[in-house]
């Protein structure tokens, strides 16, 4: 009998836009010889929002809500980062307890990331359950979010000169039991794959990068540490009052899947030691009322239940929130921020000092010149780069996303394996379509 | 004879929208909210639309998440074009229904300009409670809607 | 700061040809050098310790000459340090040679700034747009593009206003 000869070229697939991985939208084109891959290519681009030119177009204080859907999973800390660059334009100095009060929320967001990025990679690879108790520990965490700045995912909670409003009183209870849920969560998940004989096939020596390799690509943040480089913009350039808290930066091996998975779980515990810290040592602001009356939040609670409320226990402070003129100097230093509501409302000058800031011509005007700063992000360094001409607008603002990089390192790090490899290296890298693509 | 016709279709009305198997386009920061209207606490599974199908030729609900921008509105487009009928489209979110935030040279203001749709769910994002009842919506006019089967159509 | 003088000192020497400026306003070490010289200024900073690119951007000065400027952030990991380095680039001849050979997410870097700006970088491999797609025209982030310009890619059902 006669055989042709097999066919030896190669295929190209298209894994599309709209793929079953949960983490937006990209298009990878791979060239497979059988169920290798030989070569792969990344498109992107299917989010942009032109968030640069948007930012040249509005004030100061109107970008805020802007930068909180760049890193959509740890919006606080984008917010962060923001305020901080354009207060070391302006030179100025942040009251203490705000400082500690941006502590808290932002290592709050980091654990909502490390969470979202490890429930989807075990749950594409079959482990449903892990994915649901992160979920669920998630939720008790957006409930804290909830009680301090009101809203569960775009909050928008810091102010250029510091934040927009003091804690509640019943912050403390509800930080525990968001802790020790996320405790719980993560020795059932220890328990569950940390020594599962499957997990440790599927993602040991998969998707390996060496040192030398992440720093020409311009890795940062957990990717490169997990190929053990001791980098972390909060050990390095210490900024807020990093400098005075306690905690340890885990590094991996070899730079694979299971490194990875493993120093983003660590990471979650040092963020729990760094709360539980900053939660001891923060200076107290609250002032001492005679008569404790009800607050905003209890009202609420009390309307759902179908309790009956006297009007004289309700005394509600009048802008509804916590940054009263009793609290407002340990909050924000008030130059640069909105005077509190009790001026604005009985004298002319703070009546006048509140229109002149929100009208897009005034506001905050820093001097010229350019500046960069950067914050730890959850996925690396996430950088500002801020050019400004005087005006209340800014001239230009430029993000340096550290999905970006990681991004264009990704087609290495598939090369030669399989395509069922694929999935978990790319949900491990932990991308979010809103900062890649800004 | 329309006695019996009215009757199947509200049957038929019925076994359909507690089984609806969704398409979810997930691009943006709505899916989060997504996430969180899926998993425990607020149950979507307990309405029969828990099973997400990642093909839109099994699908019946496309479930549009998050900004599209004019990049991948031509990806939309053949995703509504390859499900089968009978098909719905829910917009979730604000940037989906007018454009949101993002008036500027890349965002589609609303993809009612790209497919048709039933239901718009506003929020920035949209708290779980509010998804939910958009879905009750549509099963509402799922429920009251002429059915379409083969021979007859909607 | 020694190491800041001891760096000024030896760029002074070695690229008289290039050299503007080296300031520092607001904290930040900025070099300031001719577009000619951008690939032996970065290859010899590289040599020096500062390891890792972070990230290449432009700024456009309508009305100024030279209206675009090249930023280069860069960071060393041994002295925890960062420097910028800017180029001006003419609008009639804006061609700047690439970095690719040095660090490999120039690639990307660089493709962001074609799309974004219209600078075009010699000897890169493969420069094409990035974040917006093939049919655009036009350059988004120039001040001179409209912010509002849509151009749609398919048929819309009913027009945007």
């Amino acid at each position: 009998m006669d055989f042709k000869p097999l066919r030896k070229d190669t295929m190209l697939l298209n894994m599309g836009p709209s793929h079953p991985a949960m983490h937006g939208i990209i298009r990878i084109l791979l060239e497979l010889d059988g169920e290798r891959v030989v070569k792969a290519d990344v498109e992107i681009g299917y989010l942009h929002r032109a968030f640069e030119k948007t930012a040249e177009n509005k004030t100061y204080l109107q970008v805020i809500p802007y930068t909180d859907r760049l890193n959509y999973v740890s919006p606080i800390i984008n917010n962060v980062g923001y305020c901080m660059t354009v207060e070391k334009l302006l030179g100025i100095e942040v009251p203490e307890r705000a400082q500690y009060i941006r502590v808290i929320m932002s290592e709050i967001s980091r654990i909502t990331d490390h969470l979202t990025c490890l429930g989807p990679i075990a749950m594409e690879m079959g482990a449903m359950t892990v994915f649901l108790y992160m979920m669920r520990a998630r939720e008790f965490l957006y409930d804290v979010l909830e009680h301090v700045t009101g809203a569960r995912l775009t909050v928008s909670y810091v102010r250029i000169g510091g934040v927009k409003a003091d804690l509640p009183s019943n912050f403390e209870n509800l930080l525990k039991k968001g802790i020790e849920d996320t405790k719980k969560c993560l020795r059932e998940t220890h328990g569950l794959l940390s020594k599962n004989k499957i997990f440790i096939d599927r993602t040991r020596n998969i998707g390996v990068i060496s040192k030398e390799e992440a720093i020409s690509y311009g890795f940062t943040g957990p990717v490169l540490r997990s190929t053990g480089f001791y980098y972390d913009v909060r050990k390095a350039f210490p900024y807020l009052i990093y400098d005075l808290l306690d905690f340890e930066v885990p590094l991996g091996e070899r730079g694979d899947n299971y490194d990875r998975y493993m120093v983003r779980m660590q990471e979650i515990e040092q963020s729990i030691r760094i709360i539980e810290q900053a939660m001891k040592k923060m200076p107290k602001g609250e002032i001492m009322v005679e008569k404790k009356k009800l607050e905003p939040y209890s009202v609420v609670d009390m309307s759902f239940s179908g309790k009956r409320i006297h009007p004289e226990k309700v005394q509600l402070s009048p802008n509804l929130e916590g940054s009263e003129m009793e609290r407002s100097k340990f909050i924000y230093s008030s130059k640069f921020t909105p005077p509190p509501k009790e001026e604005v409302y009985t004298s002319i000058e703070g009546l006048i000092k509140h229109f002149m800031f929100y009208i897009p011509t005034e506001g905050i005007k820093p001097p010229k010149g350019e500046v960069y700063f950067s914050v730890e992000g959850a996925n690396g360094e996430l950088g500002y780069y801020l050019v400004s001409d005087g005006s209340s607008k800014p001239y230009k603002l430029h993000v340096r996303a550290p999905c970006f990089h990681l991004m264009a390192g990704f087609p290495k790090m598939i090369e030669g394996y399989m395509v069922a490899d694929i999935i978990p290296t790319f949900a491990s890298i932990n991308m979010i379509g809103g900062e890649l693509e800004r | 004879m329309k006695f019996i016709t009215t009757t199947f279709d509200s049957l038929l009305g019925w076994a359909r929208k507690y089984s609806l198997f969704q398409y979810p386009f997930v691009t943006a920061c709505c899916g989060m909210e997504y996430m969180s209207a899926m998993c425990a606490h607020y149950d979507i599974d307990r309405f029969g639309a828990g099973l997400t199908r990642f093909t839109p030729r099994q699908a019946d609900v496309l479930l549009v998440v998050g900004t599209i921008n004019h990049k991948i509105a031509p990806v939309l487009r053949t995703v509504y074009e390859q499900m089968t009928e009978p098909k719905w489209v829910i917009a979730f979110g604000t940037c989906t229904t007018t454009g949101g935030l993002y008036d500027n040279y890349a965002t589609v203001q609303g993809i009612d300009h790209i497919i048709p749709v039933d239901v718009y769910i506003a929020g920035c994002p949209p708290r779980p409670e509010t998804v939910l009842e958009g879905l009750m919506k549509l099963q509402e006019k799922i429920q009251k809607s002429r059915q379409a089967w083969r021979g007859r159509k909607s | 700061m020694e190491r800041k003088e001891e760096l000024n000192k030896e760029i002074q020497e070695r690229f008289q040809e290039f050299y503007i400026d080296f300031i520092s306003p607001f904290g930040d070490d900025t070099l300031i050098i001719k577009k000619e010289g951008i690939f032996p200024v970065l290859s010899f900073l590289k040599n020096y310790g500062f390891e890792l690119l972070l990230d290449i951007t432009a700024v456009d000065y309508l009305g100024k000459k030279p209206r675009f400027e090249v930023v280069y952030h860069l960071l060393s990991f041994k002295d925890r340090k960062r420097i910028r380095v800017k180029a001006g680039v003419d609008e009639d001849d804006p061609k700047v040679t690439t970095v690719t050979s040095l660090w490999k997410n120039a690639d990307w870097l660089e493709r962001e700034v074609w799309d974004m700006y219209g600078i075009i970088f010699e000897g890169h491999p493969n420069l094409k747009r990035i974040l917006m797609y093939e049919e655009f025209k036009g350059h988004p982030l120039r001040k001179d593009y409209p912010f509002r310009k849509r151009q749609p890619r398919i048929e819309l059902l009913y027009p945007e206003d």
